[in-house]
């Protein structure tokens, strides 16, 4: 384990409590007969990273996308329990997923920039949610955007050329601006780096660290080192269940469950 | 990493049998090859060969065999205030018989109009409508021959066969040759084959009121199964529920596209034109019959094409907060847009090369007019091909062959256009 790393990113995380942001309580959800995530309570941080690691197929990407209700979308899949976004039940009947997706924002394993410039990349989730008005407010808005995320320097002056024409770790970050620019609370990453080279996996990383002055991110990744570097707290996921979760050093030099332990030697997994 | 695996015996890759199979699998990839090509080369050649015996057979209808004569429009024949009502077939025939001075007696005379078209006298009276100043002057003018002749021009007549069997007698055959001598016989492009409606006569005969019939209902036909194939297609692929329902919706569509296009027409002819009352061999009802045989197409072919969209896009949608339509129309549909307009156009191009259900809804009549309207009587580009290929005269036979390669030209054009749609719409990844 790189130690000398994650005391970093602890270092710069100032101590103390903090609000919760999203509250999870008795999570459970069924794919058809499968049962994938079992008994799911967690309190996400405001402000902070938090990573989900675990094996493949343990849940953790299942769980992620209960977050945004992003479930939906699969007919066969059903959700029970409860997840509060600031005390808000987010599968009340009152809540309609298009504007909970603009409160928490996604970005996918795989960059997936649609097939337009990278202007349209971007402005797509203020004007479908009609956020900007007029020509100037959308290019301001698209300009904060891609500061944030780190990418205007390099595209400013191809702002209407294709964002698939970017490469890999240039478009994931494109990603991550069309995710920001609707002015989400939450950012829900999705193994963001699985796809990158180490060096866009860097700047991801580093972009990351920056992003969490504002909002709440929740990565899910394979790669444990990541999760160390990146991420204040840490949840474990294993077969559905969620086994530990805590300060992120904790989890990595001294798990209370022995499959967590199991797990971050590189037992299993 | 067992001990099974380090306890392997080590592969001799210079093994004389090992190579025999490696030459053998290479054979092996050698002869699909040759396989696939020599099936291309078949396909060609049977293709060549199809466009080469119809151009061929058809080269002659290309062509038309004109007589320039000198009429003599004069004031007496011809009434100012009403040249339409003229007496142009006694024109036509005088301008005529002023070759032939010793031709005489009725029987004779009338053998000898029988060498210009019947359309003669009408083309004279447009040409002398259109210009009403003409009256009073000669006028010089191209007229088509009749059918026997034009055969006789073309070296379809065979002079040297006994008289009583063949349709123009030594006689008539002198006459010809007496105008080809005096250098009145021409032959310029046929483009009455275009430009004329349909006619009992071959040398008058041509494709315009079938290939306005044919666009008519091809139009009809588009604007008809494009929106309602697409909503069709979209709907079952993005929010219909799956169930039993939509299953044996599914089924039905697929078995939709394969049923005889005779049993739209008869349902059709049923109830387009039994019920509705909607007039019969009208572009109108035949559009909506070949609507209904192009639809299983082009749902199957959205469906399809929605299904190849990348579920990454829609999840990136979807990931920023659109909903649900605007993911498709946004998206989806831009994306799937040129596998639509592909299977759309192979739809369309099997509807226009489609004759029996034209046949049972009465396109198939004898129409001298261009259609004005989807509503108008008219005939379709197939059903003209099955009329002409029906009629007993010598020169209808080229014509059909000329007026399949019409068709062959007419569906080339359509799918240049589907090629050209889809490479405007294809965007990069």
């Amino acid at each position: 384990m790189t130690v000398t790393m994650e005391h970093e990113a602890i270092n710069r995380q100032p101590a103390g409590s903090r609000d919760v942001k999203i509250t999870a309580r008795g999570v459970n959800v069924r794919y058809g007969e499968t049962h994938a995530i079992k008994d799911v309570d967690v309190d996400i941080l405001d402000r902070a990273v938090t990573s989900f690691i675990g094996p493949s197929g343990c849940g953790k990407s299942t769980f992620l996308r209960c977050l945004n209700r992003m479930n939906d979308t699969i007919p066969i899949c059903r959700v029970t329990g409860e997840i509060l976004l600031d005390g808000e039940d987010i599968y009340a009947r009152s809540v309609d997923p298009a504007l909970l997706r603009a409160r928490v924002g996604m970005v996918f394993q795989k960059p997936n920039p649609f097939p337009k410039s990278v202007y349209d990349n971007v402005a797509y989730g203020p004007r479908i949610h009609g956020l900007v008005a007029g020509r100037g407010e959308t290019d301001a808005t698209v300009e904060r955007a891609l500061r944030r995320a780190g990418l205007w320097e390099e595209v400013k002056d191809r702002l209407h050329q294709p964002g698939t024409g970017l490469s890999g770790g240039q478009q994931q970050r494109l990603c991550i601006a069309r995710a920001i620019a609707t002015e989400p609370e939450v950012l829900l990453m999705d193994e963001p780096c699985s796809a990158l080279d180490p060096i866009a996996t860097a700047r991801i990383e580093e972009l990351i660290d920056e992003l969490r002055e504002n909002y709440t991110i929740i990565i899910v990744t394979h790669s444990m080192q990541q999760a160390a570097r990146v991420s204040q707290r840490t949840a474990f996921f294993h077969l559905g269940v969620m086994v530990e979760y805590g300060e992120t050093p904790k989890i990595f030099t001294n798990p209370d469950d022995k499959r967590t332990q199991d797990y971050i030697t590189g037992r299993f997994g | 990493m067992t001990d099974a695996a380090t306890d392997a015996p080590a592969v001799d890759w210079s093994d004389p049998a090992l190579r025999r199979r490696l030459a053998r699998r290479h054979r092996g990839d050698m002869r699909l090859k040759a396989v696939g090509v020599a099936a291309l080369g078949a396909a060609c050649l049977m293709l060549a060969i199809l466009v080469a015996s119809l151009v061929w057979s058809g080269r002659h209808a290309f062509t038309q065999t004109h007589v320039t004569l000198a009429f003599d429009v004069s004031a007496e024949a011809v009434p100012r205030d009403d040249p339409a009502d003229g007496r142009y077939r006694t024109i036509v025939r005088e301008a005529l018989y002023a070759h032939f001075p010793a031709v005489e007696g009725r029987s004779d005379q009338r053998a000898l109009a029988d060498i210009l078209s019947d359309g003669a006298k009408w083309m004279l009276r447009d040409r002398v409508v259109a210009n009403p100043e003409l009256i009073g002057r000669t006028v010089e003018l191209a007229v088509p021959v009749s059918d026997p002749y034009d055969q006789l021009a073309k070296g379809l007549v065979d002079p040297e066969a006994a008289e009583e069997n063949r349709r123009l007698s030594d006689r008539e055959i002198g006459w010809f040759r007496q105008l080809e001598e005096q250098g009145l016989i021409s032959t310029p492009v046929n483009w009455g084959l275009i430009a004329n409606a349909d006619s009992r006569f071959p040398e008058l005969t041509g494709l315009r009121g079938a290939l306005w019939g044919s666009f008519y209902a091809l139009l009809v036909c588009f604007l008809i199964s494009f929106p309602v194939g697409i909503a069709t297609g979209i709907y079952l692929e993005e929010f219909a529920p799956k169930n039993r329902w939509t299953d044996l919706i599914e089924v039905n569509i697929n078995n939709l596209a394969a049923v005889p296009s005779v049993v739209f027409g008869l349902l059709a002819l049923a109830v387009f034109i039994g019920w509705f009352g909607l007039p019969r061999s009208a572009p109108l009802v035949g559009g909506m019959t070949l609507a209904l045989m192009t639809l299983p197409t082009i749902i199957i072919a959205t469906r399809a094409a929605v299904k190849a969209v990348p579920p990454s896009i829609r999840d990136a949608a979807l990931g920023v907060g659109a909903s649900h339509h605007q993911v498709v129309t946004g998206h989806v549909l831009p994306l799937a847009m040129p596998g639509i307009l592909t299977g759309t156009i192979i739809g369309l191009a099997q509807a226009l090369g489609e004759t029996a259900p034209l046949l049972l809804i009465g396109m198939n009549a004898f129409i001298t007019q261009p259609p004005e309207g989807v509503t108008d009587a008219a005939t379709a580009l197939p059903t003209q091909i099955y009329i002409w290929a029906d009629s007993p005269e010598r020169g209808f036979v080229a014509r059909t062959s000329a007026a399949i390669c019409v068709l062959l030209a007419f569906l080339v054009a359509m799918n240049a256009v589907a090629i050209f749609l889809r490479k405007r719409f294809e965007r990069q990844w």
